[in-house]
């Protein structure tokens, strides 16, 4: 019988029922909600499934919407915290949106954690500069708490953020902790100032040739939309930053997050396989040309 | 002959050893053909001759095996795949003519089986299905549970694959099966195929697996091999075992030993096809070409031919990219996560929140060809492309993935588009 029989394909492939799906999501239920912004929102999930392994900051999850679909969300919580996850989305489209409504009970599905992180180990001894913009300090929140409890590791911590206007600022009262610590520089602007605002107006490359950070002796983090982060990492070059000391996070459609599906390609590279944190180095010839 | 001869991985693409020039690589490449010459290191005794009723007693025997026989067939004037019941639904006495933009069947004045080329669809429309069930969702007590499918995953005989769409499984696998992540789907169904692989003795217009080392003898990868020579009265197929699997099948089958006469003839058949390939590329340096050419106003002339209607990704045998849809019964308390082939022509393909990042054509013809012949192998560490030759003679308008890397190359463009 060729069943007990040693095939070609047996022999390419493994056996047939190895391992598990990674198509299949993780019930979590949803334990508490935070609104960030008009339509941002901040989750924390407890498992009601075996729960998904350790992530670490930068790494992103598929998170499901029942019967509504699925999208790539980073996650913002702290990454010692394994019993809880934490993530923030915007109420984009359909999937965001049923996501973004879930409240305390409600139960959604989680796949991952998928790609390349931060790697904030390898920063040890380092300046840490971490830029945001907008909903890209999700992804970097996560790395600021490792870093923060690690906080003897590194040298200056700086924090520069920028969002369209005041109403945009999330996670405030991490902020207002952060500014409040004397070994960490926060510095925040808005695209459009508003009545009450204070603060600086500019986009974040603004406070670039400002920032307190050593060029020689830094790691720059950087995550924000993909026009942000061309004009973040050349305002760092020219501040003389090595290009494999910008760390950027990049974003694209995903419909696995395990390089089955074909759809985050940019150029050679698969983004939720071989990112979504690349350093510039890698990602400079294909930042700049169009469409690719 | 088991095992270790049964692992095509990739393909070896004859990389002439000079760079100088398109004379030296046209040079190069006309050699190559006679380098790998089909079936050299195959002894006599691992071969066995089989008669065309010896044929039909492969197909019954993986039928009785308890395979669901899938092989090609005449039906709508192509040669499609489908599950067969029998070797006399096979195309026999049929071959085509095909050219960019072209796909004719003919009669011939013989039985030969195995002498169409490949038809538009590839194997992986059985390994890798069109539209599948990933899983399904009841909401209940706790949210809602998962279940994956309940259906057991088919067993395949695939009868009469190419060299170029065996390359273009192995291809598959090192995507699909043997990555980091595995698709259980995919996996599954693979490794529970059987392969009969079948060398080719007549290639179509748009034919180029010899450039890439991928053909046109089956180089492993298979548990039976065949090789059909048809000579005036004599019609035999030559049988060799690639795994343990196909040498328990063999000896279950009428057949006679193979003699000098009977190699020779399979040999020269396959020689001769390696001469006859309708199209050429040259493989040199392509990743490194298309990297320099990514601001190419090249993509452009391309885009006022080409109707980025994905016929190329659907009947690319490599082409995986998949989509899903995640559905609702009409109560909501059911859902589905249903996996669908998709191709990266479709405007929605690369849609973020912001819009599409390939929105216009020549954007997305430079991400295919560029997916197919640049990135792959850093990818996947195996070429993307087997010179099956489909994407040429399926394209409405006749665009030649060949003919548009020689205009890369600055050459003018051979055979060239509709």
């Amino acid at each position: 019988m060729t069943a007990v029989t040693e095939s070609a394909a047996a022999d390419l492939v493994g056996s047939a029922d190895s391992g598990t799906d990674p198509m299949v999501p993780h019930r979590y239920r949803v334990v508490r909600r935070r609104l960030e912004t008009r339509d941002t929102v901040t989750q924390l999930l407890e498992p009601l499934d075996e729960p998904i392994p350790a992530f670490a900051p930068g790494q992103f999850a598929m998170l499901y919407a029942f019967g509504v679909g699925e999208v790539p969300i980073s996650m913002s919580g702290d990454p010692s915290r394994v019993e809880l996850l934490q993530h923030t989305l915007r109420n984009v489209g359909a999937v965001t949106g049923a996501l973004c409504a879930a409240r305390p009970g409600a139960v959604i599905g989680v796949r991952g954690p998928f790609g390349t992180s931060w790697d904030l180990n390898s920063a040890y001894g380092h300046d840490l500069v971490f830029i945001a913009g907008g909903i890209g300090l999700a992804p970097l929140r996560s790395a600021l708490l490792q870093a923060l409890s690690q906080r003897e590791r590194y040298r200056r911590l700086v924090l520069l953020l920028g969002v369209r206007n005041p109403d945009e600022l999330m996670f405030r009262k991490d902020l207002r902790s952060w500014k409040g610590l004397f070994d960490v520089d926060v510095e925040i602007t808005v695209d459009r100032g508003a009545p009450g605002w204070r603060g600086q107006v500019g986009v974040v490359t603004t406070l670039l040739p400002q920032a307190p950070f050593d060029p020689d002796n830094a790691v720059a983090f950087v995550c924000g939309p993909e026009v942000m982060l061309r004009f973040t990492a050349l305002g760092l070059s020219q501040r003389g930053v090595p290009a494999q000391r910008i760390r950027l996070s990049t974003e694209r459609n995903m419909k696995c997050g395990v390089g089955l599906c074909g759809h985050c390609q940019l150029g050679p590279v698969l983004v939720c396989r071989d990112g979504p944190v690349f350093s510039y180095d890698r990602l400079a010839p294909l930042l700049h040309v169009r469409e690719l | 002959m088991v095992a270790d001869s049964a692992s095509p991985e990739t393909c070896r693409p004859r990389t002439p050893t000079t760079t100088e020039g398109a004379a030296a690589r046209a040079a190069a490449l006309a050699d190559v053909a006679l380098a790998d010459v089909a079936l050299a290191d195959v002894a006599l005794a691992d071969v066995v001759v089989l008669s065309p009723p010896g044929l039909a007693a492969l197909a019954n025997a993986l039928i009785g095996d308890g395979y669901r026989l899938v092989g090609p067939t005449v039906r709508s004037e192509a040669v499609v795949l489908e599950e067969l019941e029998s070797a006399d639904e096979l195309p026999w006495g049929w071959d085509v003519d095909a050219d960019a933009g072209r796909y004719r069947l003919r009669r011939r004045a013989d039985r030969a089986v195995f002498a169409h080329a490949v038809g538009p669809q590839p194997w992986k429309r059985f390994l890798l299905p069109p539209a599948s069930l990933l899983w399904r969702a009841r909401r209940g007590e706790s949210g809602f549970s998962v279940d994956p499918p309940e259906d057991p995953l088919p067993r395949y005989a695939l009868f009469g694959v190419r060299s170029c769409d065996l390359a273009a499984i192995a291809v598959q696998d090192r995507v699909l099966a043997t990555s980091a992540h595995p698709d259980s789907g995919y996996r599954g169904r693979r490794a529970r195929s059987f392969v009969v692989a079948a060398d080719c003795a007549t290639p179509a217009g748009t034919c180029f697996c010899s450039s890439l080392g991928c053909g046109p003898a089956a180089a492993g990868g298979y548990d039976v091999a065949l090789t059909e020579v048809v000579t005036g009265e004599e019609h035999l197929f030559l049988a060799r075992a690639g795994s343990a699997a196909g040498d328990a099948v063999l000896p279950r089958l009428p057949s006679r030993p193979a003699t000098p006469h009977d190699l020779d003839a399979a040999r020269a058949v396959v020689g001769e096809a390696a001469q006859r390939m309708g199209r050429r590329l040259d493989p040199d340096g392509l990743p490194e070409l298309l990297a320099a050419h990514r601001e190419d106003p090249h993509w452009n002339e391309v885009a006022q031919r080409c109707l980025s209607c994905g016929n190329c990704t659907l009947v690319c045998p490599t082409c995986f990219c998949t989509t899903v849809v995640d559905a609702t019964d009409v109560t909501g308390t059911v859902a589905e996560r249903r996996r669908h082939w998709d191709s990266c022509f479709d405007l929605d393909f690369s849609y973020l929140h912001a819009g599409s990042v390939r929105a216009s054509t020549s954007a997305r013809y430079r991400h295919w060809i560029s997916h197919k012949l640049g990135t792959w192998p850093e990818q996947f560490g195996t070429a993307g492309c087997v010179g099956c030759g489909r994407c040429i003679t399926w394209c409405p308008v006749g665009i030649d993935i060949t003919a548009e890397i020689a205009a890369l190359r600055g050459g003018v463009p051979e055979g060239g588009g509709l």
